[in-house]
């Protein structure tokens, strides 16, 4: 208050003035046109109270079928073998661990934005962590199925936990393949208690909004009897910085233990000590395209445009240029190490990146997911919707093509001629990846229809109005300016 | 159990405003009362300060509990790769602090975050799923856009007409008794 204390012309006893700042010195407020606390709550909550939408039915629907689809897939896929995949030597990893890294890279920026951004004090992300987290939830439940199911026989999946079993033999802990599972298993379970830690106060919003009993009943189960007393609330933001705290090391350690299963083996084009944080600037660069694709027709749809503003997706284009760029410096850092190291196989390997056959998903990478984003540097095309959310979709298909250059480009040429090949992905291939889309979406429709989408409370927390030193939180003007006497 | 139907359990008032509770909360500490809260839709910042409340004891359940993990990872992988079934696998040492170090690390984030989020609720109390103030319908605007200072008929400095007027003259405008 010091600075604004100095600004401000006062006479004892008389009436206090405080100059205007300059516009450009003005902030853009997180909740445009200072609605008030209730309005927030009715905002919000009417999404779920009012019926489902006819376009919430038209994208449901197709989202079970597809759900369907993957269940008929996965049980034929289970039923038969991995032969059901186009996975042959020498590309023995494929589309099942290109679709792993990828959803789960998708996620990626749900952490960031509830996490990192909240440990930085980056308050614009309270309009859109809630939507971000369930999108982490669901993507890292469609990758999930991927390292489960390749196995071959899924039904021995529990030998990758340390459980006793009857051959007494323990996992393997030398092995990075090891270290995927407590992080991808440690991620998700992290990720839903920050979650449903965060939906705690909302829920109890819901509850006491209820005009049903069945609402009343569910809501106030999941909501603990929550009462908003102060005395909760200091414990609960701490614990909620404290997780905070302890996810953005976890969400850093878990892109880089995924690249550390690569970049830990002998492989020309996976041997390389840039893949962890590589591996990280392009999952955050995914999600956000994931995030900016899902909220971007949300905010129109939804009449959100007030709580997720333009500064709000100004925001997210900014983080995705950055992050794509950084992308991009690592595809260039590649060939020059490749170039400098010396080694004959490694610079084979990015010359046949380049130029092989595989040159059309190269040339898919680098134009979407380092020229693209170039686009975001101009305010115009960040204001433009329909730019970003073509752009964001641009996004996910070419951070797909790295993790399938990553993949199969490093595996269908290695050291020896006679041990190359050519990879075709099978109808199972595609539909299982399709049926993953279907599993996503059917669990984020629902979390649009039951969850409050938006963080009502901690929304709250940045309007103005919830400020006490802030004449709109009643803080009266003398009493705000300690020394106006 | 018709004496214990209608026993008060405590007097709620009503603010409009952050600001008004804030200050509403420094007169009701001022007053020396203990068993009293105030109930906001948000955290509200200072007001902690206001209360008097000290630093959240949240971090000693998350240390504890990543303590736990760290320790929980290394030895298990360790007793597992070393003594149970020992596999010399290139004549590699059959512990490596770094090869336990991930799954180690991975189980600390995973035992601290359930510390923190078990231990919030534990110091909170909750799940309580039955709260007198649950079943006031004025309360519900809790969650709305409303605050309310609740002063308990536990306190030993509760006086009824007393502990109105100074809830009165704090600013309520609407101050009711709630039962248990």
């Amino acid at each position: 208050m010091s600075a604004g204390a100095s600004s401000v012309k006062a006479s004892p006893g008389g009436p206090v003035t405080i100059p205007q700042p300059p516009p450009e010195l003005e902030r853009i407020p997180l909740v445009a046109n200072f609605h008030g606390l209730g309005w927030i709550s009715n905002r919000v909550a009417s999404l779920i109270e009012d019926p489902a939408p006819v376009w919430w039915w038209a994208l449901f629907i197709p989202s079970v079928l597809c759900l369907g689809m993957l269940m008929f897939m996965l049980t034929y896929q289970i039923s038969t073998g991995v032969g059901v995949w186009g996975n042959m030597h020498p590309v023995m990893w494929a589309w099942d661990i290109v679709n792993f890294v990828w959803w789960i890279g998708i996620g990626h920026a749900g952490t960031l934005i509830s996490a990192i951004l909240f440990l930085l004090r980056q308050r614009w992300r309270t309009a859109v962590n809630r939507a971000a987290e369930a999108m982490t939830i669901f993507a890292v439940m469609c990758a999930g199925i991927y390292p489960a199911l390749h196995v071959g026989r899924a039904w021995y999946d529990w030998w990758l936990f340390p459980i006793p079993n009857s051959n007494s033999i323990w996992p393997q802990f030398r092995s990075p393949l090891m270290w995927d599972v407590f992080a991808v298993s440690t991620y998700f379970t992290v990720s839903v208690l920050f979650w449903y830690m965060g939906l705690i106060p909302d829920l109890a919003v819901m509850r006491d909004r209820a005009r049903t009993k069945i609402r009343q009943f569910g809501y106030g189960l999941f909501a603990l009897g929550w009462t908003g007393s102060n005395r909760h609330w200091s414990n609960y933001e701490k614990a909620y910085l404290i997780l905070a705290g302890l996810s953005t090391p976890l969400v850093l350690s878990v892109h880089s233990i995924v690249s550390l299963d690569f970049s830990v083996s002998q492989l020309p084009g996976w041997h390389t000590t840039i893949f962890p944080p590589y591996f990280v600037a392009g999952a955050v660069f995914s999600g956000f395209g994931m995030v900016l694709t899902l909220l971007v027709p949300l905010r129109s749809i939804f009449k959100l445009q007030d709580i997720i503003t333009m500064r709000h997706i100004d925001i997210m284009c900014k983080v995705t240029l950055a992050t794509g760029s950084i992308v991009g410096y690592a595809y260039a850092m590649e060939f020059f190490i490749a170039w400098y190291s010396g080694n004959p196989n490694e610079q084979f390997h990015f010359l046949n990146r380049a130029l092989g056959p595989y040159q059309w998903a190269w040339i898919m990478m680098v134009s979407c997911n380092v020229l693209v984003p170039q686009f975001f540097w101009f305010r115009a095309l960040r204001q433009n919707l329909v730019v970003v959310f073509i752009i964001s979709i641009l996004v996910n298909v070419g951070m797909w093509f790295e993790r399938f250059v990553i993949i199969v480009l490093s595996l269908h040429r290695d050291f020896i001629p006679s041990n190359w090949g050519y990879y075709h992905p099978t109808i199972v291939d595609i539909c299982t990846y399709i049926g993953t889309f279907g599993l996503f979406f059917t669990c984020f429709l629902l979390f649009l229809r039951f969850l409050p989408m938006i963080a009502i409370s901690e929304v709250k927390g940045v309007t103005p109005q919830s400020d006490p030193h802030h004449p709109m939180g009643g803080a009266k003007i003398k009493e705000s300016i300690p020394d106006a006497d | 159990m018709p004496d214990t139907f209608n026993r008060p359990y405590g007097i709620v008032a009503e603010f409009t405003t952050a600001a008004s509770v804030l200050h509403a909360a420094e007169k009701v500490r001022g007053a020396g009362f203990r068993k009293w809260d105030v109930f906001t839709p948000f955290p509200v910042h200072g007001l902690d300060h206001a209360m008097g409340l000290r630093n959240s004891k949240v971090g000693w359940f998350a240390f504890i509990g990543g303590v736990t993990g760290y320790t929980t990872g290394m030895l298990m992988i360790w007793f597992m790769n070393t003594l149970d079934y020992p596999i010399v696998i290139g004549g590699k040492p059959m512990f490596s602090p770094f090869s336990a170090f991930p799954p180690s690390y991975e189980l600390t984030i995973l035992f601290g975050a359930f510390g923190s989020l078990f231990g919030m609720l534990f110091l909170n109390r909750l799940p309580r799923l039955h709260h007198p103030l649950l079943k006031n319908k004025r309360f519900s605007l809790v969650t709305h856009d409303r605050f309310f200072v609740v002063i308990e008929c536990a306190d030993p400095k509760y006086s009824e007409a007393e502990t109105r007027k100074l809830l009165a003259d704090a600013g309520s405008r609407h101050i009711e008794v709630v039962e248990d």
